[in-house]
Parts: C-alpha cells; structure tokens; sequence
C-alpha cells in the first residue's frame, strides 16, 4: 500500500475510534463517578455506612473489573442488543466499552476520594453540613485533581478497549490495524497506525496531566 | 453552656470515655489537659456530637444534642464553632472560600456571604489575604482562617481540638492571645482540649485534668490553686515528687487578701523566728487569675512549728512532707 491507499482510510477509522471512546467516556463518567462516590459513602467509617448495598457494589465491581475485555464484550452482547438495537457497528460498541470501564474508573473514584483527609470531611460535618454537601462542596471539589487523573488513565484504556471492540466489527484504528496489517501483512499501514496511537496516547495523557496540575492546590 | 453529664463512650472493648460530667459556664475558657490517649479528644468531638456517646447526654446552649435528629442536629451544629489541629482547610477553596463555606452551608444570600467573610477575617487579621489560597499561608495564618470559619455562624461556643499543638511557640502564644481576645469582646465561650500545660496556664479560666477516659480533677484554676495538694498546683510547678522527709512546700495562691509572691514572707520568718530556711525549688506563674507561686524549702530549728504557723497564718498553703 502507499501513502495515498493509506491517508483516506485513517481518517475515518480515527474518527471511529474518536467517537466510540468518546460516548462511552461520557457514559463512564456518568455511571462511574456515582458509583465511586457510592463505595466510599456506604463504607464502615463513611458518610453513610450500608455495610450491605456496599458489599453487593463491591462485588459487582470486582466481577467487572475480573473480566477481560474481550470476553466481557462477548458475554453482554444479549444486553448490547437489548440498549442499542444492534451489535455492530461504532454506536454497539458504546454499551460494552462503558460496561467495562464504569468498574475500572469507579475504583479509581474511589481511590481519589479516599485520598481526601477525614479531617476536613469531620471540619464540614462540624460544620452542620449534610452528606449531599459534603460530597458536592467537600469531597468532589478537593479530590478534582485525583477525579481528572483518573479519568485520563480511563480514557487511555478506552482507547485499548476500542482497538479489541474493532475487531469484533466496531470499526476504527484498531479494526485497520487488524484487517491490513495482521491480516494483508501492510507493514506501512501498521507502522502508522501504532504511531498514530502512540501520539494520541501521549496527546491526551499530556492534557489529562496538565489539567489535573492546574486544578490541585497543594 | 455546655453541660455533658455521665458520658461513657466505647469502642468495642476499649473504653475512651468512663462517665464524664463536664460544666462550662457561659463565657469562660476552659481547657481539658491531658496526655495522648486520655480521652480528651473523644470529650470533645463528643460536645458537637461527631462521636455519639455510647451513654449520657449532652446540653449545648440549653439544648440537648443527644435527642436530636440529624437536619436539627446539623442546625445546632452550625452555631458550635470548631478549630482543628491541623487546620482542616479545603484546598480546593481559597482563603474566602473557606470562610464563606459555613455560611453556604447555612443558605446564606452571596452578597451577605462576601459582606460577613470580609468582616471575618478583619476580626482575626487576614484583611487582604482573602484571595490567597490555603498553602500559601503560614501555620499561625492557616489557624486564623480556621478560627475566621468557625467563627461564621456567630457561634456561642468554640471547640478547639489541640488548635496550636502544630505551631511553634511564638504562633501559639498569638493564635492563644486572639482567643483571648474573642472570648473578651465577643462574650465567646471557649472549650479547649490540650496537653499543654502552657495553654491552660496562658488562657484558660477553668480546668478539667483528664486520664484513663476520666476527669481526675475539675474546676475554676483560681480555686484549684488554692486547695491543697490539687494535681493542677503539682503541674504547674512541677517539684520532684515524692517530696523529700522533712521538707515543707509553700504554695502562694494568688488571693487578692493573701500574701503574693513579691511580699518579703520568707525573710519575715527567718527574721522572727529561730529557724534556718533553705530554698530546694520552686518557681513563679502570671495566671489570668494574678501571680501564683510554689516554693519547696527546709526549715529546721527550735521555731519550727511556731514558724509554720506564721505562714499558714498569713495565707500560705504549707504542706509538711512526712
């Protein structure tokens, strides 16, 4: 293959890619920023102690995060047909994408929040602050550096996740890398691929650093 | 103002709290000295209610937190100030944003926020500083925003948990000076925990010596000094106990209608008296309750007894030791 065979097609498969961790960083966040909050509240000595509905997250989480992606992506495509309607194509992939990141980024939720000291949580509950606020202006805002960090690893492994989703017809670089270079032996296109993937990796971990230093105060 | 009667507070075998009663009047400082481990620390948090007491109760300001629920609860909390050792500051905020944190905690309106935090850090000298963020302050400076936000919900009583256990000796005694100068102009009652003897000795009005979960001696620290053989005399002026046979230690009370210590009572009695007077130890306080003064001394001779009589005469604690 030459440059000219090359360049049109990574275009769109970076934009797929572009667009399946996307969506399903948004769906994370959303599912595993909760969930984090969740496993450090209901904890023994947290805000609300549930020692049952904690448990039960926990395990669920752990079960989760004992999968590997490949096989996850396998077992739930039932549920996948069940959310999305189809289980191919960049949209499919959204669904075990965020199933299999929410696990990951809620412990690193809850890792972040942990690192929040209990004294300042004890300060606001002296205070006479609800739980609400103290998750909201006690919790969440200092451990925002931990939050953004965290989610900037989630993201790199998104993006590792997406290149296994396209081989099973979801599209984007890893799918290319597949089809050309494992399959049609195009030394070229490979070579470009991991580059690509490679800059995008350092591109975004750069910001995800750079954001996280701007917001902590330490 | 704070009335805390027969708490015991457990965890799991270890008792922390074994039957505390605790009475501090409306606009005193009173400290609770003690080690590390006596409980103190677990008194306090148990005032504010942070620790539920396994057993007894606690009246704040007439009200009783311990038949609280936890919206009322949380009310009550907000007029209870508190400091911490290590400052607790957020931060994510800035020197204002902590300050004004109690008052968002509290509904209050933005404009009113930013009128009463500017306020706030005049009274504890941080005007200017309020767009400083938390790690850019000193200890002693970090302190007084503590004290500014504790301050916000116009509290009748303040918590302060070891406050200047982190500070060095010079911010400790500015950071106890500005307590003392709210407790005066605000008419604010202050709970301390400490185990410094310093503290107690620079601020505080009334005294609670605790250990083993118990409060072993309690009371005003002008009334203490004056009863004979109180574990508070015995740690401010620390003499090497047991006191050795024969030796006599005279304790100067500070009561305005007694001897103080700049009176010549010493010289008076080696002057009437036939007896030899010699100095073992002994040293002097400035309390807020005046001058106080210990002094352990040998005195031998044939007036020995009339000469003891003399100085419980005039005033003085004099303790024989056997």
């Amino acid at each position: 293959m030459t440059w000219e065979e090359i360049l049109p097609l990574l275009g769109p498969a970076t934009l797929e890619t572009a667009q399946m961790v996307g969506w399903s960083t948004l769906f994370t966040l959303l599912f595993g920023l909760p969930l984090g909050v969740a496993l450090v509240a209901f904890d023994r000595d947290g805000l609300r102690p549930l020692p049952g509905p904690r448990a039960v997250l926990g395990f669920v989480v752990n079960i989760g995060r004992s999968l590997p992606f490949i096989v996850l992506m396998i077992a739930i495509i039932p549920f996948t047909r069940l959310v999305v309607g189809t289980t191919i194509g960049t949209a499919a992939f959204v669904v075990p994408l965020t199933v299999g990141a929410v696990p990951f980024y809620a412990r690193l939720v809850e890792t972040a929040l942990r690192e929040v000291g209990t004294d300042v949580v004890q300060a606001a509950q002296a205070m006479g602050a609800s739980r609400t606020t103290i998750v909201r202006k006690v919790l969440l805002p200092e451990a925002l550096p931990g939050l953004v960090a965290g989610l900037t690893v989630t993201v790199v492994a998104l993006i590792g996740y997406s290149a296994m989703a396209g081989t099973l017809g979801g599209g984007g670089l890893g799918d290319l890398a597949v089809r050309y270079g494992y399959q049609r032996f195009e030394t070229l296109l490979m070579i470009v691929t991991v580059v690509l993937l490679i800059v995008i990796v350092q591109l975004l971990q750069s910001l995800g650093d750079l954001i996280a230093r701007r917001l902590s105060h330490k | 103002m704070i009335q805390a009667s027969g708490l015991r507070k457990q965890y799991g075998t270890t008792v922390a709290l074994d039957g505390v009663d605790l009475h501090v009047r409306e606009g005193e400082i009173y400290g609770v000295l003690g080690q590390s481990g006596a409980g103190k620390s677990t008194l306090l948090r148990c005032v504010n209610l942070l620790e539920r007491p396994t057993a007894g109760t606690v009246t704040v300001a007439g009200q009783d937190l311990t038949a609280l629920g936890s919206a009322e609860l949380n009310r009550a909390r907000q007029r209870i100030g508190m400091i911490h050792q290590h400052f607790a500051l957020l931060s994510s905020r800035t020197v204002a944003g902590n300050v004004a944190f109690p008052l968002e905690v509290m509904g209050v309106p933005k404009a009113e926020r930013e009128r009463r935090v500017a306020e706030l850090l005049e009274l504890v000298g941080l005007d200017g500083r309020g767009k400083d963020r938390p790690h850019q302050l000193s200890g002693g400076q970090k302190q007084r925003v503590g004290i500014a936000r504790a301050l916000a919900g116009e509290p009748a009583v303040l918590l302060s948990d070891e406050a200047t256990s982190a500070l060095d000796p010079a911010t400790t005694q500015s950071i106890l000076a500005l307590l003392k100068r709210l407790n005066a102009e605000l008419g604010l009652t202050i709970l301390l925990i400490t185990h410094e003897m310093n503290v107690v000795k620079s601020v505080c009005d009334s005294v609670a010596i605790m250990a083993n979960g118990r409060i072993e001696e309690s009371g005003a620290i002008a009334d203490l000094i004056r009863t004979p053989g109180s574990r508070l005399t015995r740690e401010i002026f620390p003499l090497p106990e047991p006191a050795p046979a024969g030796s006599v230690t005279l304790t100067f009370t500070g009561d305005p209608r007694q001897p103080v210590v700049s009176e010549p009572v010493v010289s008076e009695v080696v002057r009437k008296f036939d007896v030899d007077l010699s100095i073992l130890g002994g040293s002097i306080e400035e309390l807020p309750a005046g001058p106080v003064g210990r002094l352990r001394v040998t005195l031998d001779g044939a007036d020995r007894p009339a000469a003891l009589a003399y100085l419980r005469d005039s005033g003085l604690i004099v303790e024989e030791a056997a």
